[in-house]
């Protein structure tokens, strides 16, 4: 084993990194000077920057690069995932302008907070060793706690912070200890050394040792929470409820891009080699949040809330292809995260548009009657609630479709038929505002018109979801190039 | 080396400090601010870990960690009094049993 290679600081792999940062920096500065004029004078340049960063990785290489002291990996799947979580994080500012000006909270930490959340979040798809796993993500999480509180003066949005940071450090804290665990017993935090070490052992034939196998669990578990995946879901609802709404939209995008992008790294690479060992958690908790997802939504009248439960559902589906296991699973997952962010994001869009006497309204019966009041926002949001429900022709099918084939080429058919008929009661509930916005009597109108923010989110991300069949092939490329980097051990 | 303190006992030391802390999370219904004593009694537990690896296996990567951890605890701790004391600005206490505006 290399444990002993030369400290390496080649920062040219970190480069879109270090530009996110340095901006972070400069607008922070720039933001103390002038603070009086809010997130409005910064929040263009954040977009820009996140913008650049994305441009930036998809212009370059994607040769796999280990750089940092061997802590910091750049590959393809890093560079798929980096421009997801970007762009995703860029269209929740984009979508939070308004919203901040409406409700008085418009301060230039705002695209702050995201920009270093994008940051951590970016530092996470690239870790390849547990410290930089951990630094990334408590960068993500802590800039989100903030973020989750930011309403600073309503009770809902502190409630939502606490709870929030209370589950989501206890959640750390598991991860951490799973990390020791493993360091124990293996006796090395890279990823890299790990994957070597362990190949060697499988040869051998000698089982994982039980102390790996429980550290293993433990950050599992961690990493199942920053998803939001049953069981450690409890936190979801709740702080998606009482968060501001753009932090919402936020919170369901770019960060479960981020974790679920790293869960695949974690058990690809170095624990590639004990498949057969987490599989069954990860069943368990791909089973368990798609059945909670589909059942726990049907009762919810606040819009958020059914987000909420719709967001812990999706992520059980995303996990069927990480079940399988294969290359063809890991390319499933990859799409499946990028249609369900533009979905989610477009869907959050619509519900900031959802604005009655200057007062943001968020339980579905507001949306009463809305085909004949606005028919362009209730016919996007339908676009979205069929496409979030798996109707085809719409991109939701097609993220379904692929990880459903994944697990059943890898001979996982009840994980398949269960995820089918999850998907069917899901249904119910998505197809209910449908009927609520076509079929049901009107009700006053919502204030108009919307911020330009808004309309071109929602626009962008329902014609991505209607033209997905169109046009698939840049994205399949991407993620099959993506998913072949994560197969191939650096 | 013989009369040295084995691996073992430091390991189970850490591991009851980390069933404390988590224990303290859910059982206490009392005061929030016994909840963040806990999240810091928790990453103590996989400090501990982490240094006693390090020692038993001659390697220094698990010390570095544990710098790190301790640098993103005060963060943390930090961030977590700030989200305290703007919840109790609103809500007049911090009793566990009351934070339930938001349920269903």
């Amino acid at each position: 084993m290399d444990t002993a290679s030369p400290v390496v600081l080649n920062l040219s792999s970190a480069l879109p990194e270090v530009v996110l940062f340095l901006s972070g920096l400069v607008l922070l500065v720039v933001g103390a000077l002038r603070e009086g004029e809010g997130a409005k004078g910064l929040s263009p340049f954040a977009v820009l920057v996140l913008l650049v960063v994305a441009a930036m990785i998809l212009g370059g290489g994607q040769t796999a690069m280990v750089s940092l002291g061997g802590h910091f990996i750049f590959d393809g799947f890093a560079a798929f995932t980096k421009v997801v979580i970007l762009v995703a994080a860029a269209l929740s500012l984009l979508l939070a302008r308004d919203y901040l000006i409406d409700e008085k909270v418009d301060r230039f930490e705002f695209p702050l907070l995201v920009l270093f959340a994008a940051l951590g979040m970016c530092m996470m798809v690239s870790a390849n060793s547990f410290i930089a796993l951990y630094m990334g993500l408590e960068l993500q999480s802590l800039a989100i706690y903030v973020l989750a509180a930011f309403q600073r003066d309503t009770l809902r949005s502190s409630e939502a912070g606490l709870k929030y940071f209370v589950l989501g450090s206890l959640a750390s804290g598991m991860l951490l200890y799973g990390c020791s665990l493993v360091y124990g017993f293996t006796g090395t935090l890279r990823f890299d050394t790990l994957a070597a070490g362990f190949a060697i052992q499988g040869e051998r034939g000698i089982d994982l040792q039980i102390g790996a196998l429980v550290g293993l669990t433990f950050v599992a578990a961690g990493l199942a929470f920053k998803m939001a995946a049953v069981p450690f879901h409890m936190w979801t609802p709740d702080v998606y409820e009482g968060a501001p709404t753009p932090v919402t939209a936020f919170m369901a995008s770019a960060p479960k891009v981020a974790a679920i992008a790293l869960t695949l790294r974690v058990l690809m690479q170095p624990f590639g080699e004990w498949t057969d060992e987490w599989r069954q958690i990860v069943v368990f908790i791909s089973v368990a949040s798609m059945i909670l997802g589909a059942f726990a939504a049907i009762g919810q009248t606040n819009f958020k809330r059914l987000m909420a439960y719709s967001g812990i559902g999706h992520v059980g589906y995303a996990l069927i292809g990480l079940a399988a296991g294969t290359a063809g699973g890991i390319y499933g997952v990859l799409i499946y995260l990028v249609i369900y962010v533009a979905m989610t994001l477009g869907t959050f869009a619509c519900i900031m548009m959802m604005r009655r006497g200057g007062r943001y309204v968020e339980t579905i019966g507001d949306l009463s009657g809305l085909s004949t009041r606005q028919p362009m926002m209730a016919l996007a949001l339908a676009v979205f609630m069929f496409s979030l429900a798996g109707i085809p022709p719409l991109a939701g099918f097609f993220g379904k479709l692929y990880v459903f084939m994944a697990a059943v080429d890898a001979g996982l058919v009840p994980l398949a038929v269960i995820g089918v008929v999850t998907s069917v009661v899901g249904a119910y509930y998505y197809l209910r505002i449908v009927k609520v916005m076509y079929f049901d009597e009107p009700t006053e109108a919502f204030d108009g018109p919307n911020g330009l923010g808004l309309r071109l989110v929602a626009a962008g991300t329902a014609v991505f979801t209607v033209a997905f069949i169109l046009l698939p092939g840049p994205f399949l490329n991407a993620a099959q190039n993506a998913a072949a980097a994560l197969m191939t051990t650096p | 080396m013989d009369t040295a303190i084995p691996l073992s006992h430091y390991l189970a030391l850490g591991a009851v400090v980390f069933t404390i802390g988590i224990f303290g999370v859910f059982l206490n219904r009392k005061n929030v601010i016994i909840i963040l004593m806990s999240i810091e009694l928790i990453l103590l537990a996989v400090n501990i870990n982490f240094v006693a690896f390090s020692a038993y296996l001659g390697d220094i990567a698990g010390q570095v960690f544990t710098m790190f951890i301790l640098t993103v605890a005060a963060g943390e701790a930090a961030i977590g009094l700030a989200i305290l004391v703007v919840y109790f600005r609103n809500r007049g206490n911090i009793q566990v049993d009351e934070i339930n505006m938001m349920r269903g």
